[in-house]
């Protein structure tokens, strides 16, 4: 490298402006594959873009600190658009309230089995209790399962990601899976996904119905509170 | 759009002032959903006097939501630089991770449709397709 470009690249990789737009540009690359192949579930848009963006890190020796003073501004929209969740959830109020029961049963039907799930294959293996524990609250979204395993002394760090392997497994699994057993019920798709794989497969489900959007993001909110709730008892059953 | 955000934001300010300060176990914004939903159905009582609380603001909100799987990107990088924690248990984890997801998406959905029958809210297919 020249000197010129040298401080270039010391100047860029200094300001947000660089790894915003290299996390735009990887979505909007990863979008257009994405569309291309019609919403083949395979091409993840979230799995496409970060495996991007950890490249470009990697390859200029980014660390992750210096990436995020940029991408912070993409991430800081993350709450807005839980808010946001509320508009379609308003304008489909009629077939939400008509669905309370299904919901509620299907709440804490699926909450316990994703947490009862989840630590009893992993006992299976061996796991000591602090790694159990991480991995309990998979299917939350990443914040309130992070506080989870904290309270119960676990590590959040684990906890973090495998909060995103899960929302991008069930975001992946998703649509074949639902087809292969018929269910067309867009409510219980959306769902059984936003409860399995909180906001990523909240917005696999956007990309394919709004309805099942909707379902997904009031599954995603409700299981967040029913985790925190339940999940210390069900680890004390298990765990004992 | 402004407009839009503000209320929004606003709504997200209450949510994390009230979650923080009941010490409650959920996030801020799940909580100024609920909060955007009291205001939506206020809006639509209170009359259409203000139209910039409208379609806008439904506008803004759905565009957000329409980029939902971008806002996930940052942390999720920062999440892909930490698979070492995995080391250990990488095997076992992703076995009872991949094997989790698929059983609580079908315990989950299989539940809804069976409930769903039971107690007569099923949905004709159309509902859902309008869109």
């Amino acid at each position: 490298m020249t000197d010129q470009a040298f401080s270039l690249w010391v100047y860029l990789s200094q300001t947000p402006l660089l790894w915003l737009v290299v996390t735009l540009s990887a979505y909007v690359i990863a979008d257009r594959i994405s569309q291309a192949f019609r919403r083949h579930p395979i091409f993840n848009p979230v799995l496409m873009s970060v495996i991007a963006v950890a490249l470009v890190l990697w390859a200029t020796r980014t660390s992750y600190p210096v990436y995020f003073e940029g991408a912070k501004f993409v991430h800081f929209l993350l709450g807005p658009a839980t808010v946001a969740l509320a508009i379609p959830l308003y304008e489909n109020r009629h077939i939400v309230l008509r669905s309370i029961v299904p919901m509620m049963v299907a709440l804490v039907v699926g909450s316990v089995t994703a947490i009862v799930s989840a630590v009893s294959i992993a006992q299976l293996f061996g796991m000591p209790n602090s790694i159990l524990i991480s991995l309990a609250p998979k299917s939350v979204t990443a914040p309130v399962g992070m506080g989870i395993t904290e309270a119960l002394g676990g590590d959040p760090a684990l906890t973090a990601i495998l909060v995103m392997l899960t929302g991008v497994t069930g975001s992946i699994m998703v649509t074949p899976l639902m087809n292969a057993l018929r269910m067309n019920d867009w409510r219980a798709r959306g769902f059984a996904v936003g409860l399995a794989s909180h906001g990523i497969g909240t917005a696999r489900a956007f990309q394919v119905n709004s309805l099942a959007g909707t379902f997904a993001g009031i599954a995603m909110g409700l299981n967040a509170l029913v985790t925190a709730l339940l999940l210390p008892l069900v680890l004390k059953l298990l765990l004992d | 759009m402004i407009i839009g955000l503000t209320v929004i934001l606003l709504c997200q300010l209450l949510g994390e002032v009230v979650a923080r300060g009941l010490g409650w176990p959920l996030p801020g914004p799940v909580l100024g959903m609920l909060f955007l939903l009291v205001f939506l159905g206020l809006r639509d009582r209170v009359a259409k006097k203000v139209p910039e609380l409208g379609k806008p603001l439904d506008a803004t909100g759905k565009g957000l939501l329409a980029h939902l799987s971008l806002l996930f990107i940052p942390a999720s990088v920062g999440v892909v630089q930490r698979l070492d924690v995995l080391a250990d248990y990488g095997v076992g984890l992703a076995i009872a991770l991949v094997a989790s997801t698929f059983v609580t998406l079908v315990v989950t959905v299989v539940t809804f449709v069976v409930v769903s029958r039971l107690s007569g809210s099923t949905m004709d297919a159309e509902a859902g397709t309008r869109d």
